[in-house]
Order: C-alpha cells, then sequence, then structure tokens
C-alpha cells in the first residue's frame, strides 16, 4: 500500500516556503492557507469583483476563497495543500 | 497526456465509510483469490480529495492522521490497496472510468465496482456580513485550525445549529481559541425533547459529556441567531437575536446582543455531497433532512455496480458511515468474486446504460449472516439517532427575511441578494446575474439560493470542480483503452 504520509515528519524544525516573494517557516503540516495567515494576519488571499478582500472560508475544498498560485499553477486551494519545503505561494494572480 | 489506470474497486473518499469500504474489499478479494491472486489486477484503490486521509471527522491534525484513520490504515497494508491522496474526482466519464485529478495531474481512473463514500460538506448559509474575513464555517474553522490556522489567544465566536458545533467549539479551545460563546438556533424545548435521544445512545450520552467538559465555562445561547457580522476590513462583532417569535423583531431591536470577537464560525449542520452519484445517474431522496443517495440494505445505488456509503446516504455520523462502508466494500467485492465464479465477468460497459440490478450471489448468502445482522441493528440504532438529530437542530426556514438587499449570496461573482430575489429558478439566476458562474460552480451559492427559495438545484455536470483545461482534454484522449485486468476472464 502507498500513501503519502507524513512527509512532515521529516522536518520537525520547521518547513521553509515563500510567500509572496517573502520568505517564511511554518510547523510541520501546516496548510498552505494557514501559512498565509500566520504570513500576515488578516491579510487574506484574493480580492473579490468588487474589491472586498477574502480568505479561507469553508475549509473543505468546496468555496475556492484560498485560492493562490502554488508553485507557478494557478487556483490552487490553499486549504487542501500542505506547505512544502521550498514550495513558492503567491496571493495575486 | 493522461495516465490512465483501472482497478477492481474503487472508493471514492477516504473518510470512516471509504476507508471501511477498502478494508473490507480488499479483504473479501484476498480472501477469494486466495494464492492465485491475480496480480495486476488493480485490486482496491482509495481516491481521496485531501493530502491526508481520514475525511472531516477523522482529520489529521497538522499532518498527523488520526488514531481511528490510522488504524484503518495499518489493516490495509499488506492488501492490494493503493491510496491516491490530494486526488479530486472532477467528473464520471463513459465506460466506467472516473476523471481525477490529482498531483501528478489528470487520470482516468477505471473502476468495474464503484463505492462512492465521498461523505457530506457544511450547510453554509448567507447572513449580513458573511464575507468579511474572519467569518468561517464551523467545521471550517475546525478544519483549518487541525491545519495550522492560528487561532490561539483569539476570540470565536461559534454559531448556527447542531452537535458539530460543539465539536468545532471543542477543537478551538483546545488550540488555544477563546470562545466568545456557543450560539444554536434550537431552543431550550428543541434540546429538552433531544434529550431521551441521548440518553437512549449511551455511547453518544458520552460524547455530549465530555464535549460538556471541555467546553466548562463557555457560554451557550440556545434559540439565538446570527442577524449579522460586522466589522471594518475583517469582523470584530456579531450581532445576535433570538429565534423565537418569527424574524425576531426589527433590526436594532432591544433584543438583540452584540458579542464582541475577532472570528466567526458558523455551520448549520451538514449536508450529503451527491455530485458524483447524480452524475453516475444515481437517485437521491430526501433522508435525514436533506437529499441525499439512495441505497438498499446492501448499499446498492439505482445504478448497477455504483455502491454509497457514510453521509452521502443521509446524515448518520462516523459510526454508522464505517458500517455503511464495510457492507459496500464486502457487497461490491462478493459481486465480482460471484461473477469471476461464474465465469461471468463480462465486457465492462456503460454504468449509463445499464439498469438492471444484480441480487446477492449465493457466495453472499453464506456470508456469516448473524455478523451482517449484529451490523444492521447498529446501523438502525445510529439513524434513529441521527433522526433525532435532523429533528431537533433543523435550518432555518426564514433565510430570506435574514438577507439585506446588499448581502452578497454569491461569493465568487459578488451578487447581491437583491440581484437574486426576483429570478425564477436557479438557471435564470445562472445566466442573468453568473450567480453559480464562479470558482464554487455554485456548489455554495446555489445550495443558499435553494434553501433560501426552494427552487431545484441544478444538476451537476463536468467538471464538478475546476480543474486546468489540460485534464479535460484528457476526457476526449480516445474511448476506453484496453486494460487487461478488467477484461473477462477465462
Amino acid at each position: 500500500m502507498k500513501v503519502a504520509k507524513l512527509e512532515a515528519a521529516a522536518f520537525d524544525e520547521g518547513i521553509d516556503v515563500q510567500i509572496d516573494g517573502r520568505a517564511l517557516r511554518v510547523p510541520p503540516g501546516t496548510l498552505v492557507a494557514a501559512a498565509l495567515e500566520l504570513d500576515r494576519e488578516g491579510a487574506g488571499t484574493r480580492r473579490a469583483p468588487r474589491g472586498q478582500h477574502r480568505q479561507a472560508f469553508c475549509g473543505m475544498g468546496v468555496c475556492g476563497e484560498c485560492r493562490v498560485v502554488i508553485d507557478g499553477r494557478a487556483h490552487r486551494l490553499g486549504c487542501q495543500v500542505p506547505c512544502a519545503p521550498g514550495m513558492e505561494i503567491r496571493r495575486d494572480e | 497526456m493522461t495516465s490512465e489506470t483501472g482497478s477492481q474497486v474503487v472508493v471514492v473518499g477516504a473518510g470512516p465509510a471509504g476507508l471501511a469500504a477498502a478494508l473490507a474489499a480488499a479483504r473479501a478479494l484476498r480472501a477469494a483469490h486466495g494464492a492465485k491472486r491475480a496480480a495486476g489486477q488493480g485490486g482496491v484503490v482509495l481516491v481521496d480529495a485531501a493530502p491526508w486521509p481520514g475525511g472531516q471527522i477523522w482529520r489529521a491534525r497538522r499532518g498527523v492522521v488520526h488514531s481511528a484513520a490510522e488504524q484503518t490504515l495499518a489493516a490495509l497494508a499488506g492488501l492490494e490497496v493503493r491510496v491516491l491522496p490530494a486526488s479530486r474526482v472532477v467528473g464520471a466519464l463513459p465506460h466506467r472510468t472516473l476523471l481525477v485529478d490529482g498531483p501528478e495531474g489528470a487520470r482516468r481512473l477505471r473502476w468495474n465496482r464503484l463505492v462512492l463514500a465521498g461523505g457530506a460538506r457544511e450547510r453554509l448559509l448567507p447572513f449580513p456580513g458573511w464575507t468579511l474575513p474572519g467569518v468561517f464555517g464551523a467545521g471550517g474553522l475546525q478544519a483549518l485550525a487541525k491545519g495550522g490556522w492560528p487561532v490561539a489567544g483569539r476570540r470565536v465566536l461559534v454559531a448556527g445549529t447542531g452537535p458539530l458545533l460543539l465539536a468545532a467549539a471543542a477543537t478551538l479551545r483546545r488550540e488555544g481559541a477563546q470562545l466568545a460563546g456557543v450560539v444554536d438556533e434550537a431552543g431550550l424545548g428543541a434540546h429538552l425533547r433531544f434529550a431521551p435521544a441521548l440518553l437512549a445512545h449511551p455511547g453518544k450520552a458520552l460524547d455530549a459529556g465530555r464535549l460538556a467538559l471541555a467546553l466548562g465555562g463557555v457560554r451557550f445561547r440556545r434559540g439565538w441567531r446570527v442577524v449579522a457580522a460586522e466589522g471594518c476590513g475583517r469582523v470584530e462583532r456579531v450581532r445576535l437575536a433570538p429565534v423565537s417569535g418569527r424574524g425576531a423583531g426589527p433590526v436594532g431591536s432591544a433584543r438583540e446582543i452584540v458579542v464582541e470577537c475577532d472570528a466567526l464560525a458558523a455551520g448549520w449542520g451538514l449536508l450529503p455531497d451527491t455530485g458524483l452519484a447524480q452524475m453516475l445517474g444515481c437517485a437521491l431522496a430526501p433522508n435525514l433532512g436533506a437529499s441525499a443517495v439512495v441505497v438498499d440494505a446492501a448499499q446498492r445505488t439505482s445504478v448497477a455496480d455504483v455502491f454509497a456509503a457514510g453521509e452521502a446516504t443521509g446524515v448518520a455520523g462516523a459510526r454508522a458511515a464505517a458500517l455503511q462502508g464495510d457492507i459496500a466494500g464486502t457487497t461490491a467485492a462478493q459481486d465480482l468474486i460471484d461473477q469471476w465464479a461464474a465465469g461471468a465477468l463480462r465486457e465492462p460497459h456503460d454504468a449509463h446504460e445499464s439498469g438492471a440490478r444484480r441480487g446477492a450471489g449465493p457466495a453472499a448468502a453464506r456470508a456469516p449472516r448473524r455478523a451482517a445482522a449484529a451490523a444492521r441493528r447498529e446501523l438502525a440504532r445510529e439513524r434513529r439517532f441521527a433522526a433525532a438529530v435532523a429533528r431537533t437542530f433543523v435550518p432555518p426556514a426564514d433565510l430570506a427575511a435574514r438577507l439585506e438587499p446588499d448581502t452578497l449570496v454569491c461569493r465568487c461573482e459578488d451578487v447581491p441578494w437583491s440581484a437574486l430575489a426576483s429570478q425564477p429558478d436557479l438557471r435564470s439566476a445562472k445566466l442573468a446575474t453568473r450567480c453559480g458562474m464562479g470558482h464554487c460552480q455554485g456548489r455554495l451559492c446555489h445550495g443558499a439560493l435553494s434553501a433560501i427559495t426552494g427552487s431545484q438545484p441544478l444538476a451537476p455536470h463536468l467538471p464538478l470542480m475546476p480543474v486546468a483545461l489540460g485534464a479535460l482534454l484528457a476526457i476526449d484522449d480516445d474511448g476506453p483503452v484496453s486494460d487487461p485486468s478488467l477484461e473477462p476472464k477465462k
């Protein structure tokens, strides 16, 4: 049986990611959505059509409010993707 | 280029139902194959959208898999089960094929028997201010907190209805949040009427007792509801009003109270996730308070060779889900085994076209009947409890009266209630206002509109969720790719 289990365990001291070009170290098992909040509290993820800031809402991959660019791939759901070493996360699309 | 794999039994969802189904199917297949287990037959594939298995109720905390899920995973080790994490089923294609989008890109996944165990999602309802940063689903913030969202020291108000509010509140407190209160729309009377159901299920009463202990000192308001979340750029306070008295009086009336907080976690119970089942043509019916996949006692849906288990068939909790998953996995595998025994495994055909159900084979009849009967009795008990929960914690019936004209019903496209109130149905709403055409594809806003207006939800279509164009190109690769493991066995 193969399962991508706990890559986190290998990085006990933390995982280094880049958010909008800034370095951030997060604890193992941190979701991208959570990393964005750790980076800048309340900064959110995207601007809605009328300009309002939005951030993760449903936490379960339904609403899409937490979508960001991860490693160059647009529209990834931050609440469904754990941080991985070297990951590049961008708020603006 | 799309890769294609096939499997005898494909299970969608790795929560309590899916894990149990995968385990039961893999065990049954191994027992039947014995020494001449057909290598490369595909065995069982377990597809799950989350990065870590366990579903919502057994959700991993900071990447550490929940002990209950870990137990099943340990049992799966050594069996022919492949887990595909972080893989979302985008749709059902003809020729018994699912389109799956995962870390390695899109793949087509063929099945011979399919078990739908996609669970439920939170019932999220619009209210003034629900788009402010700092407002979350109740289960939503619980899930995010387990994924490292910082709640420590923040004042969190938990509101909506249902027992999951308590579970969410307990998790948030454990993660360091200061609970600003728990607000349930079900009144004291409803709670009192619920008490006998709780006492009739000692296990549940124990769970409730544990939660009560974990939530000691927290302010509970029963029979209150959220009027609005307010704040400048993010939620700073929440206005509450009593539910009783229909509409609870004018906005700003004396009976309203204001709770200062940094976050609001609001949810109104769970909705079965039926999108994939609908796309496959499975019949739905109201069950335990929401539209759910119809199954028989063997967990067969109305579509041949497609099974369903867990919350998708009616929200009845983790134990019921595991029991159903076990039945579904066993029946699915037994189906195959009976067919192999009869030398009758036919060319895989299109599930959409075959309506006939096969009865349980002779081998199924020999299956340990006593254990199965005990499981069915336990399942019936769980469902009785679930029915009491559904009667007690009902979603609000006066949603339209709770909205302001400028309340955004569609979060993706910023469509206010004023633009939607006059639309005759969801299709018109979609065409005229783009409500349902954004990233959520209507999963949030059309659910809300159905709840507000009672209008019929639109049938789901491919893709079930947004994917890269490349994944959709995979649909056209060709017809069925020959997969030796799924051809008739001679």
